[in-house]
């Protein structure tokens, strides 16, 4: 009996810890789902990591369009914690969707594309910070405009702080050029990327 | 709280065990497919999923309700054997105790074979494994202590074999 034991626990333990399957066999099943959701209509949201001069910079997308632009100190893990509970937890890592949204950044920052032209999902955002969001790309590339110029074209010349809220919650930061705002007078204010970011991001256009 | 996660940290923590599951219940060949079905479905249901879910157990049921479609079509296909005969194993020299273990799994009865996967790879305890196969705890648990021994008998029979020679 006591053999019969010391056997079945050998069994167990050897089942319990039996080979995992490998890391390439779970890439290939990862791919296979992330097109059979897109099939099925259930990929909410996808995304995907990039490397760039600024860092690393998350990518996601919905149907409808570029979502989130994030840098790395923001913590992707939050991000896309806080797109879950706003907007879906449906959400798998599945680069396929933002190929043209990484092709465009990737040309932004060879220096090859001024403006973007890509559908973006504004869903993040509402209300007066929206309206500042929607002005900012009729700011040109290598040009700035102050907290309190985007305050008076969006037509509420008192709601400075304001403009700097909507810059600072900016979903979409590169995309949709939040970076070309600065203070009156010259400074450079603050920026979701951290200050170095928007001082390359200043510079490249400039040089440009 | 679980639930407030991305489906692809699900994936990402669950991907494999959920695969060594399917593997032990459907075989080698058919358990890429019994798992993109489990987590096609289980993305599909996920916005509705309680947030004090246990995910694991979840998860193990989807892939047992996909399993057992598979075992149909299997069954359809494969010759009709009543009885799996109790006997040491013909299989050849394997590689590895650790592949080999999942041929001699193959030779279990199904509802042993679902029991060892659901509660030796998933680690579900027998009560919630009762729930998912019907039937009482009990069972549930028998049927695993018959599962590992039949395992254990098809095992040591190549295992002494190969040592006496």
């Amino acid at each position: 009996m006591n053999t019969d034991t010391t056997g079945d626990q050998e069994i167990s333990d050897l089942l319990a810890h039996s080979a995992l399957p490998s890391t390439e066999m779970m890439e290939r099943l990862h791919r296979r789902l992330e097109e059979s959701a897109q099939q099925a209509g259930i990929l909410d949201i996808a995304y995907t990591t990039i490397d760039t001069p600024v860092g690393t910079l998350l990518l996601a997308a919905t149907e409808r369009g570029l979502l989130r632009v994030a840098y790395e100190s923001e913590d992707f893990d939050k991000v896309l914690d806080t797109l879950g509970t706003k907007v879906s937890r449906r959400i798998l890592k599945a680069p396929k969707r933002l190929d043209a949204a990484a092709f465009e950044v990737e040309e932004y920052f060879d220096r090859r594309r001024k403006t973007f032209d890509l559908n973006l999902d504004l869903s993040l955002s509402s209300g007066f910070r929206r309206l500042v969001q929607k002005h900012l790309p009729e700011i040109g590339y290598g040009m700035t405009q102050s907290y309190k110029q985007v305050a008076t074209i969006v037509g509420n010349p008192n709601a400075v702080r304001a403009v700097g809220t909507a810059c600072g919650t900016n979903p979409l930061p590169i995309v949709v050029p939040c970076h070309r705002v600065l203070r009156t007078d010259g400074t450079l204010g603050g920026y979701i990327g951290g200050l170095a970011a928007k001082t390359a991001l200043l510079e490249m256009e400039a040089a440009a | 709280m679980n639930t407030k996660k991305p489906f692809e940290s699900i994936v990402a923590e669950h991907g494999a065990t959920v695969l060594r599951v399917c593997r032990a219940v459907v075989g080698f060949d058919d358990a890429d497919d019994a798992w993109s079905e489990t987590f096609i479905s289980a993305m599909k249901a996920y916005p509705t999923l309680p947030d004090d879910a246990n995910i694991q157990a979840w998860l193990v049921t989807i892939a047992h309700r996909k399993a057992i479609d598979i075992i149909r079509v299997q069954k359809r296909i494969a010759i009709p054997v009543d009885v799996v005969p109790d006997q040491p194993s013909s299989l050849g020299v394997p590689a590895t105790a650790d592949t080999e273990i999942w041929d001699h799994v193959k030779t279990v009865p199904q509802k042993q074979r679902q029991v060892i996967a659901y509660h030796y790879l998933a680690g579900l305890p027998y009560l919630e494994i009762a729930e998912i196969l019907g039937g009482t705890t009990d069972a549930a648990r028998r049927a695993a202590s018959d599962g590992i021994k039949s395992l254990r008998k098809t095992f040591a029979g190549t295992h002494s074999k190969g040592a006496s020679e």
